[in-house]
């Protein structure tokens, strides 16, 4: 099998040689730095590439959006935050945004119309879904065949934006053992990380957040479990360890899954 | 006549109570905040309809949900047959709406049938909470003043469907003695009405008078007592779904105050250009029960304890304090207790507040903002911005917050970033990407 090695666009490049691309890829603070997650902005990539997207990421221009601040009470912080992303955005002529993460795909898209900023937003299982129902994403269902896959939903995508089908229809497509937890969709419990939490301890109680989901999942007992946030993904992997569950489970984001399905 | 005179006296009584009570309730919405503007009418009767008449949230849990659903459904036709008997009351007449025909005679069977399935109901209620265990109903917030709340309310309604009953089956055991046509149709009364059978007629009327009194005058009393309990949601969960928030869950509300100061300091020439404004000073956030939107208020007045968003918090099934339902009611204790201070004296200082008085920090910084509980909520209260609120107050007018959560917002500040990495890494992930090609 040959390889292809991918360029990632830069706005800031691509501006200079005169060029527009169609969508600004967000890539977010998880997306750059988090060790584990950075796996998932690289297969998004690859997915990005092999379809072929007109995109470009602001590399070093980008910056917080400004959730983790404003869910904690720093609305001033936050404010600063999106007024700058929302001058950069103007700067580079955007009007439509892929996002990973559901933080920052709710903030862009639900919040930043506040300040002014009103863009297309668009989250990438959207964008999955939708490539794969008009036949674009041909995927093959060879690699997840014997697999028990569960979806955790994170509370910004389901909840907070009511997408809750989107999800399940991608993972369907690499899998016919799509299992559920009891509480799923609009029910499912959280990971216990968003409004801020991510960044602190869990104030005193007699579990932690994780731990309490961990044990749904372990009541399906599935080969994987897909997550769609970084912050899910940080509290499952650590849940799955919690549990001594390395060698039965994975924890994959929904677009790894994609490119494994895909080959890529 | 005298039946009349006193009837009159007693309704005339019932309003003015009332008129007092919600007058005074209204006077605490003016300490309260401009919020979000009630628009998009028609969205709003549509939600209405959905949530409110439909009881589409209540049946997420559809045991329970349907025997709350049964009750207000009940509840909503039998109010058509008391607003009869309150014409019939003051003009001395007798099933004065029955001129309506079919459908008259379609009311009364359906209200007959619904206040024996709302006894039933409540019978189910009564019986989980006195003698079952119910994790719902406890909590550090549930007092036993609330557990009594509940059971008078429960009781009161119980009595409430069982004078109906009694009333509809003596109805038809006197009319048919005397061999009068009867008004409307009661399947329950026709079958409750052999009790009377060996009875004489005017004994059937003596009890007929008897249900039909008790079952007004305790909706008189009962329509008092409310504004008073938790059952203060009868009233105000219709209009609370009506006044609800439209926006996704996800959305938090903009603050405008600190738009301008933002943007003064990004552009200082527009300090120059800014007019100077002579409006006092706003608080950040909420630090007591005068500083919440309206909106939020209203939320708290028709939260009548359920319980359904503590029991999904993720924050509270792992042992932590907060309890979305602790902080509706909260707000609704401190402004009861605050605000009539308030009115009588707009600087009123108890040196108390919502935030820690009532509400701790811990518990403030244990919120995820999943919404879980908004989203179960059968009247579609929001915790979550309430929650959030009050941070902003903590943050932003104490610089009070978790040292993980300060060290955060450095990082945020100096680097753009809640992890304390350098822009300069931030294209990190694109090394050595290859894809496979077929």
């Amino acid at each position: 099998m040959e390889t292809r090695k991918i360029e990632i666009p830069v706005m800031a490049d691509l501006f200079a040689r005169g060029e527009k691309p169609e969508y600004l890829f967000w890539v977010g603070c998880a997306g750059a730095y988090d060790d584990r997650y950075k796996k998932v902005t690289r297969a998004f990539a690859k997915i990005l590439s092999y379809l072929n997207v007109s995109y470009a990421v602001l590399g070093k221009e980008e910056t917080c959006t400004g959730d983790p601040a404003r869910r904690a009470g720093n609305e001033m912080l936050y404010q600063m935050q999106a007024l700058q992303n929302i001058e950069l955005f103007k700067a580079y002529e955007i009007t439509k945004i892929i996002t990973i993460c559901p933080h920052c795909y709710n903030i862009l898209k639900n919040e930043y119309p506040d300040l002014g900023g009103n863009y297309e937003v668009i989250n990438y299982i959207e964008l999955l879904d939708k490539y794969i129902k008009e036949g674009k994403l041909k995927v093959n269902t060879d690699t997840f065949k014997d697999s028990r896959i569960t979806y955790h939903d994170p509370c910004y995508l389901g909840r907070a934006n009511d997408i809750y089908e989107e999800p399940r229809r991608v993972i369907k497509s690499v899998s016919n053992h799509l299992v559920e937890m009891d509480r799923n969709r609009s029910f499912a419990l959280c990971c216990g990380a968003g409004g801020a939490q991510m960044f602190k301890e869990a104030e005193k109680g007699n579990k932690e957040v994780f731990l309490e989901r961990m044990e749904d999942v372990l009541k399906v007992n599935p080969d994987i479990i897909a997550t769609a946030c970084p912050f899910c993904m940080t509290m499952m992997t650590d849940g799955i360890k919690y549990k001594n569950q390395e060698e039965n489970m994975k924890n994959y984001d929904i677009a790894e899954l994609i490119v494994m399905s895909l080959g890529l | 006549m005298t039946k009349q005179i006193v009837f009159a006296i007693a309704l005339l009584l019932t309003f003015a109570v009332f008129s007092y009570t919600i007058a005074r309730i209204i006077r605490f919405f003016s300490l309260t905040k401009k919020g979000f503007p009630i628009k998009d009418l028609g969205k709003r009767f549509m939600i209405m309809a959905e949530v409110a008449l439909g009881q589409t949230k209540i049946f997420r849990r559809p045991i329970l949900g349907f025997l709350h659903a049964v009750v207000f459904w009940g509840f909503c036709v039998i109010l058509f047959g008391s607003i009869e008997m309150v014409i019939d009351g003051l003009f001395g007449i007798e099933k004065s709406l029955s001129f309506l025909g079919w459908f008259y005679d379609f009311l009364m069977a359906t209200g007959d049938i619904f206040a024996l399935l709302i006894a039933i109901a409540i019978v189910v209620f009564l019986f989980r909470r006195v003698f079952l265990h119910v994790k719902r109903f406890e909590g550090i917030e549930m007092k036993k003043i609330s557990h009594i709340d509940a059971n008078i309310a429960l009781t009161i309604i119980l009595v409430l469907m069982l004078s109906l009953l009694g009333m509809n089956a003596a109805y038809v055991g006197h009319t048919m003695a005397i061999g009068d046509e009867i008004h409307g149709a009661y399947p329950v009364g026709n079958y409750l009405a052999s009790i009377f059978a060996g009875m004489s007629t005017e004994s059937v009327l003596v009890q007929y008078e008897i249900y039909w009194w008790t079952h007004i005058l305790l909706i008189f009393i009962f329509a008092n007592i409310l504004p008073y309990s938790k059952h203060f949601h009868v009233f105000m969960s219709v209009p609370n779904v009506f006044i609800s928030r439209l926006e996704p869950l996800g959305k938090m509300r903009n603050m405008d105050n600190v738009t301008r100061e933002v943007k003064l300091m990004m552009d200082p020439n527009a300090a120059f250009a800014a007019p100077a404004t002579d409006a006092p000073i706003e608080r950040f956030g909420v630090k007591d029960a005068e500083d919440v939107i309206w909106n939020s208020y209203f939320n708290s007045l028709s939260c009548t304890e359920c319980g359904r968003c503590t029991a999904v918090c993720p924050a509270n099934i792992t042992g932590k304090k907060l309890s979305p339902r602790k902080v509706m009611m909260d707000l609704r204790a401190r402004m009861k207790e605050k605000g009539p201070q308030l009115l009588k004296n707009k600087d009123f200082n108890d040196n108390k507040s919502l935030v820690r008085d009532y509400i701790s920090e811990e518990e403030l910084w244990a919120c995820t903002t999943c919404n879980a509980c908004a989203k179960e909520c059968p009247i579609n209260i929001n915790q979550p911005s309430l929650i959030l609120e009050m941070r902003r107050y903590l943050v932003m007018e104490e610089g009070s917050a978790p040292g993980e959560i300060k060290a955060m917002f450095n990082n945020i500040e100096n680097n753009g970033a809640p992890w304390q990495y350098s822009p300069e890494d931030r294209l990190l992930w694109t090394k050595d990407l290859e894809i496979n090609v077929q």
